[in-house]
């Protein structure tokens, strides 16, 4: 335990415990606060009686989280191909990329959850299909934008230096423009990941199937059982926090071998 | 200095430049880039280009390489037109920076001609690993370029440029961001490639001795409009390190040095120069 594991150790332990420290400290403020000033369940719950809903219906949250998070992934899968894909073509054919990114960036404009009342109309109350077509939507539009900026940018040596091997614009896609992209490809996802929980959590205010996260948080806040939309709140944020997790591993994974610090050499 | 005598009566040359003229439209009017170039490189032949900045010298290079079109005249090279030679991968193109492609492995750079081109993983990776070691670098191939220092990436660059065994090799100031010890030992290192090769090259440079070192000739550009001034013949034989500080070395780096200031009987010489071809 000497040298680079204890110095990796300290670093990782500087990373964590300040954030705990302090998490601490705003619970224990928190309940502290609500107990002391006796404030009221339908203004703010106390983290204790919080903790006793999820403690009392673990399965129940975590089968409407499994279902939100089902949503979101699948949606979170077409949205980022469907985005590269498009990116890429657009890349390909210079005509379709005008065509198409303007278009993209004003659907950027517009907050996408307002399409899910409009496609729960569209495929019917007892689908799952039009929240994961919110989810897929809201995903497409950052991994679109990031490949397509990813893609844009081409050093001049690697063009002409593929000009002078005589590649086919085909080759220069596949081996310069997608692999130098890969960083906007991961930042694209990341973005991708939080908007794809938020949007099939948020989607499932507008009904339809009763089974998300997002179906609880607004059924119990109706039931006035505020400590259970609550718990349903923290299971959300759970769920954001693994998917925003799995985006930063897929990032590791693709350019964790890149990055490797000219120093150490 | 007598008139140059190329094996152009004996074989195809490698580089064939008659009446290139290269202009820019900008906004003040048209630039003279290049003003009726003519230049004729042997199979073999190690020329380089020298001259101040905007004589183009890389603009030529560049035309040779058909990465750019002249406005008027004729390139063939190894008898093709400039276009052909491209798409055969007659030439080998060495740019200013190394241009390697960072997540690839030393030797998934060298390989990238070999791969676009479509040979078999198997002969790629020999040939790649034959080339890292003719640049000296059989040791770094699993590395990844950001591992090393500018004078191995260009050589990484380097042997890219050789991977398809081309008659031709065509260098921008390959050597231009490498501190000078680096940049003589590169010297020699191209020097005895080049040999083991037997590539012509035409080599952009803005270092007199560099140009006098590595060239069988020197040739001498000016700016506005770009031109072939003179062309200097090197006479040395066999480069070594000696050769740096052998009294004919320095005065074929005078003679260089004279003909880009313009003095000493530069007229006489780009009469030669303009007979010759």
């Amino acid at each position: 335990m000497t040298g680079a594991p204890a110095a990796a150790l300290r670093r990782c332990t500087g990373l964590v415990v300040p954030p705990v420290l302090f998490g601490i400290v705003v619970l224990a403020l928190w309940q502290g606060l609500v107990r002391l000033l006796d404030v009221k369940s339908w203004v703010l719950a106390a983290p204790t009686d919080i903790w006793h809903e999820v403690t009392a219906h673990p399965s129940q949250i975590a089968e409407a989280a499994g279902n939100s998070g089902l949503n979101a992934l699948i949606g979170l899968v077409i949205g980022c191909v469907v985005g590269v894909l498009l990116a890429a073509l657009c890349s390909r054919v210079t005509v379709l990329g005008h065509a198409i990114t303007p278009l993209v960036a004003a659907l950027a404009a517009i907050p996408i959850v307002c399409l899910a009342p409009v496609l729960m109309h569209l495929y019917g109350l007892t689908s799952a299909v039009p929240r994961r077509g919110v989810v897929a939507i809201a995903a497409f539009v950052p991994m679109f934008i990031n490949t397509l900026r990813g893609l844009g940018e081409i050093s001049t040596v690697h063009q002409e230096l593929m000009s002078s091997l005589a590649a086919s614009r085909t080759a220069v896609l596949r081996l310069i423009r997608l692999p130098g992209s890969l960083p906007h490809l991961c930042t694209g996802l990341r973005v991708a990941a939080s908007l794809a929980v938020i949007s099939a959590v948020v989607s499932e205010y507008f009904g339809g199937l009763q089974n998300g996260l997002g179906f609880r948080i607004s059924d119990q806040a109706h039931a006035t059982n505020y400590p259970g939309a609550w718990a349903a709140v923290l299971g959300a944020v759970v769920l954001g926090l693994l998917f925003f997790l799995a985006a930063l591993l897929v990032e590791r994974l693709v350019l964790g071998r890149r990055s490797v610090s000219v120093s150490r050499q | 200095m007598t008139t140059t005598e190329t094996s152009t009566q004996t074989s195809t040359p490698a580089v064939a430049v008659s009446g290139v003229t290269m202009t820019f439209p900008t906004r003040r009017g048209e630039v003279h880039a290049l003003a009726e170039v003519d230049l004729v490189v042997g199979a073999g032949e190690f020329v380089s280009l020298i001259g101040p900045s905007g004589c183009g010298k890389s603009t030529l290079l560049r035309i040779i390489a058909d990465l750019q079109r002249p406005t008027r005249g004729s390139v063939e090279v190894n008898g093709k037109t400039a276009r052909r030679a491209r798409l055969d991968q007659d030439y080998g193109f060495a740019f200013q920076q190394a241009g390697l492609l960072d997540w690839r492995t030393v030797r998934a750079n060298v390989e990238l001609p070999l791969q676009l081109h479509g040979v078999p993983r198997s002969e790629r990776r020999s040939r790649a690993m034959e080339l890292l070691e003719l640049v000296g670098l059989a040791d770094f191939a699993d590395q990844r370029p950001p591992q090393l220092s500018g004078g191995m990436q260009q050589r990484v660059a380097i042997a890219r440029a050789l991977a398809e065994s081309p008659t031709l090799l065509l260098m921008d100031e390959p050597f231009g961001a490498l501190d000078e010890m680096t940049r003589e030992r590169m010297q020699a290192e191209l020097v005895r490639i080049a040999g083991e090769t037997g590539a012509a090259v035409v080599f952009v440079t803005h270092s007199i001795p560099e140009a006098v070192f590595l060239s069988d000739r020197v040739v001498v550009m000016s700016p506005r409009p770009g031109r072939i001034t003179q062309i200097v013949e090197v006479p040395l034989g066999d480069r070594t390190e000696d050769t740096r500080e052998s009294p004919e070395f320095f005065a074929a780096i005078t003679e260089v040095r004279e003909a880009l200031r313009g003095r000493a009987g530069a007229g006489k010489h780009a009469a030669n120069a303009q007979g010759a071809l």
